[in-house]
């Protein structure tokens, strides 16, 4: 069942239009990310889901609720939407200790002393901050802070929870944590996420879907994660979802070889459909091409970096040069080595940018 | 380096002398004050301070001191706080032009609004006040200016722009996600403001607030127009009357001493806790990613909202300046202002004929430049040596460089006639010097704050990169520093010279025969009654005035707002 539903939503700033008719149904108990570039639009859709911008045209349904609506002239302020929010610069209340910030949301709705002090303690409890509760938040870490702002947006048990970028202001290490400490949260209380991120690992590690947005909050793919991660819908997304080459390619004898290079041998003899002397463009992942010493389409290492665990090759074949990763525990190539690749996973997209199907 | 181990190099030398300067010119001054309010023949004297302070008319001044201040202190707050929550926090239209507006008050020296004041409220010949006598038969007037309320009316209106900067600043800085948090989580706006807002706002209104206090508390110039008349004296005032009416007797300048100790007790009482307040940092709430605050929608009062914002920067602004210029124009003080009446020669008489402003207008002019060019080199030297120099011993200087900031106009006056009278060796009295040391003192503050947040801009490695270079110390100096902080040392001269330009409390104590400035030309021809001449001469500091603040708009390429006092 459909919990929250975006119908034709729009919202301009001036000329510019941030979000384009952006239409999308999220069931309940979802984690949903909207992924891609900032100013995108993702964050634009997110702030009129809080209600902290009016849409243009559209309506925003929640349940069976309408809160925002271009043909009713509808507007349901934000303090009115019962929904759980999470900043980036986690927002906390500097002059409010923990237990004050995170009772903050049930004084405002004038429940009881005694309800108060329970609710908080419980999301105290599950963020892990019943020991801080007296603690300002000048006296705590980032990761702190951030849970601080979760246990505030949990503590009234909300249906829907908004999040947007909340782990960017995080070290990585911190980022790792809290992932799954929301993901078990949702799990607990089996609210509605709806994410906002421009980091895809986050999006993957958290999300039962993912909405891959380019500028105008135009919808690019809307898919799982692995099928976001396996599957690209079009260039955008695999350019955005990681690490890329795309090639060029030339069609010869019922065989793909890469563009100005036959002499150094095929990449496969598996041709992608396409209209005559205009073959798609070859996209891989640097780390999906094997370096082999003898075999492969034929090339010269032309820079190595260490980049820790992986080391960072680029390899010319013919006038086309190819990323490379491959792990350091491999046996190692030297610049101005000879090797051959071999192209473990291919995808094929055609000149607008869709998907080709080999 | 040369490798040996240098026990006095450059550094030393100019730490050296960087303490002989703030000691001899802000220092020694106000020991000197402390030493003859309270020791008498080598003694502690607390029964003479008693004496002296419960003496009825010193009793009385100190009483009026902190009425006004604390007043003053409440008015400006509440309007600081409301017209700066008005145009961050609310769709008020004209916005941006409001804000500046609200920041116009702070460039009118106050008592030149109060003689503006005084020609439109005084109880018999206030413009206002006989107007309304004659359209309704009032038998009473409609307001007497020459009283507490007027004095603190008129301080507020000229005050209340410490507390507007200091609170729409923090409210444009303050990060608007704390806002909206509280917003999803079920508060409305009001719950919000008073809640969230306010809370965090209290260390800016605060450090406004305090800053309000330390002004009013030694201020010299409204209370000195308006309240003389009828016998309302402040410290500042009541110190200027008994040096003026003993003509230097020891007893006046005694009492005089003891009047200042309390202000400088209180000035620093004041900064300690301001700084307090400020570093306490708890309220960290500087934004992290710009997104635009939420705004109240005005509605149906935003029009009149804004008309009454317009209104007050009308009444407290528009009119006294008009009111200026047009009895600067009249041929007698009292004539109705129609174009019969009205003549060019107050002006001409003033520039071109009458010694005394003609003395004056020069006087100001040497003495504000050659103190702002002075007072400025040596603080960018002083600033240097603090935020650049690793030097042993700089605490010391650390600890002098505050001392600028604490001490008032008057005691700044009453420090220098101790020190420079002839006692020591130098007698400075009744001449254009002693003003010029004066004038060091009192704005030292303002060159220290200048180019000391110049110099804290330009990061060390700058200054390493050219030595590294091959540079020496003083070619680094010369070629990298300086031209860095080239725009804070032009803002702390201009800073410097256009309070200085019309200057009242300390020259009012200190002038000679000889030596009259802008601002006591301008008080002493308001206290004889040459209204017309004291209206030209102020017309005239308030096109300087005007020019000045386009001219560092222009070389500064900001808004700076010099609130040096009167």
């Amino acid at each position: 069942m459909a919990h929250v539903i975006l119908r034709d939503i729009t919202k301009r700033f001036g000329s510019v239009v941030a979000v384009d008719k952006l239409n999308l149904e999220v069931a309940r108990g979802q984690c949903i990310s909207f992924l891609g570039p900032s100013g995108c639009g993702k964050t634009t859709t997110l702030r009129m889901l809080a209600g902290f911008e009016d849409l243009d045209e559209g309506e925003i349904l929640v349940g069976d609720r309408v809160i925002s609506s271009s043909f009713k002239n509808y507007y349901l302020p934000p303090e009115k939407r019962d929904f759980g929010m999470v900043f980036q610069a986690f927002a906390v209340w500097p002059h409010l200790n923990v237990f004050d910030n995170v009772a903050f949301p049930l004084q405002i709705r004038g429940l009881s002393r005694a309800e108060i002090r329970e609710k908080t303690t419980k999301a105290l409890t599950y963020t892990g901050l019943l020991d801080a509760r007296d603690s300002y938040p000048n006296e705590l870490s980032g990761g702190q802070k951030q849970r601080i702002a979760l246990a505030r947006s949990i503590s009234f048990n909300p249906t829907v929870m908004l999040l947007d970028e909340p782990l960017s202001n995080l070290d990585p290490k911190m980022r790792e944590v809290m992932r799954f400490e929301i993901k078990e949260l949702q799990k607990r209380f089996n609210f509605t996420i709806i994410y906002v991120t421009h980091d895809q690992a986050e999006a993957m590690a958290l999300s039962d879907r993912i909405v891959v947005m380019d500028f105008g909050a135009l919808i690019q793919q809307d898919d799982t994660p692995v099928d976001v991660y396996l599957k690209p819908a079009n260039k955008f997304v695999f350019s955005f979802i990681g690490l890329s080459n795309f090639l060029d390619v030339e069609v010869a004898d019922g065989k793909v070889f890469l563009a100005g290079a036959r002499a150094a041998g095929p990449v496969t003899a598996v041709v992608p459909p396409h209209a005559a002397g205009k073959p798609p463009t070859l996209a891989c992942r640097p780390a999906e091409i094997e370096m082999v010493p003898t075999g492969g389409v034929y090339g010269v290492v032309t820079r190595r970096v260490l980049l820790g665990d992986i080391i960072d090759y680029v390899v010319k074949v013919g006038p086309t040069e190819v990323r490379v990763q491959r792990n350091v525990r491999k046996p190692l190539f030297g610049e101005g080595d000879r090797c051959g690749l071999v192209f473990a996973s291919l995808h094929w997209y055609d000149e607008s940018g869709a998907r080709v199907s080999a | 380096m040369t490798g040996t181990d240098r026990k006095f190099g450059i550094a030393e030398l100019l730490l050296l002398f960087s303490v002989l300067v703030l000691v001899v010119v802000v220092a020694v001054p106000i020991l000197l004050i402390l030493w003859n309010a309270f020791v008498v023949d080598g003694g502690l004297n607390i029964a003479g301070v008693i004496q002296v302070l419960s003496q009825p008319d010193v009793f009385q001044a100190v009483v009026n001191s902190l009425v006004i201040a604390g007043a003053v202190t409440v008015v400006s707050t509440i309007l600081g706080v409301f017209f700066a929550w008005l145009v961050s926090r609310t769709d008020l239209p004209f916005k941006e032009t409001m804000k500046l507006l609200f920041l116009v008050p702070f460039m009118l020296p106050s008592f030149i609004g109060a003689i503006a004041w005084k020609m439109l409220l005084s109880p018999r010949s206030g413009m206002v006040n006989r107007w309304f006598i004659e359209l309704f038969g009032l038998e009473q007037p409609l307001f007497n200016i020459y009283s507490l309320g007027g004095i603190i009316a008129v301080e507020s209106m000229y005050l209340f722009p410490f507390v507007f900067i200091q609170v729409s600043g923090a409210l444009e800085r303050m990060d608007p996600t704390l806002e909206e948090s509280a917003r999803i989580s079920g508060a409305g706006l009001l719950t919000i403001t008073r809640r969230i807002t306010l809370p965090l706002m209290l260390p800016s209104i605060a450090a406004g607030a305090l800053l309000v206090a330390l002004y009013s508390l030694a201020h010299f110039g409204v209370p000195a127009v308006l309240g003389t008349e009828s016998g309302i004296f402040n410290i500042p005032t009541l110190i200027y009357q008994k040096i003026y009416a003993s003509g230097g007797r020891f007893e006046a300048i005694r009492a005089g001493t003891i009047l200042s100790s309390i202000l400088v007790i209180a000035a620093a009482l004041i900064l300690y806790s301001q700084n307090r307040i400020l570093t306490a940092g708890r309220f960290q709430v500087i934004a992290g990613k710009s997104v635009r605050p939420m705004l109240l929608k005005l509605r149906g009062l935003k029009y009149p909202l804004l008309l009454l914002s317009i209104l007050y920067i009308a009444v407290t602004v528009l009119l006294p300046t008009i009111t200026i210029f047009l009895v600067a124009l009249l041929k007698t003080y009292g004539l109705s202002f129609s174009l019969e009446n009205m003549t060019l020669q107050n002006f001409t008489y003033i520039l071109f004929t009458m010694k005394l402003t003609r003395d004056a207008i020069w006087n100001s002019f040497y003495l504000s430049l050659a103190a702002a060019l002075v007072t400025m080199l040596v603080g960018t030297l002083i600033s240097y040596v603090i935020v650049k120099m690793r030097v042993r011993g700089k605490f010391l200087l650390e600890f002098l460089g505050l001392l600028p900031f604490s001490v008032p106009g008057t005691v700044i006056a009453l420090g220098v006639i101790l020190m420079w009278s002839g006692k020591f060796g130098v007698n400075l009295y009744n001449t254009a010097w002693i003003i010029f040391v004066a004038y060091i003192a009192r704005y030292m503050a303002f060159a220290l704050k200048s180019t000391s947040a110049a110099l804290e801009q330009v990061g060390d490695s700058l200054e390493e990169a050219a030595r590294a270079c091959g540079a020496t110390h003083w070619q680094a100096m010369k070629d990298v520093v300086l031209p860095l902080i080239k725009p804070g040392m032009v803002a702390a001269f201009f800073l410097i010279f256009l309070p200085a330009l019309r200057e009242l409390t300390t020259s009012v104590l200190l002038y000679g025969p000889t030596t009259r400035t802008i601002g006591v030309a301008i008080y002493a021809l308001s206290e004889d009654g040459e209204t017309v001449y004291a209206a030209a001469l102020s017309a005239v500091a308030l096109l300087i005035i005007v020019v000045g603040q386009w001219v560092i708009k222009r070389v500064t390429g900001t808004t700076k707002i010099g609130g040096g006092g009167a």
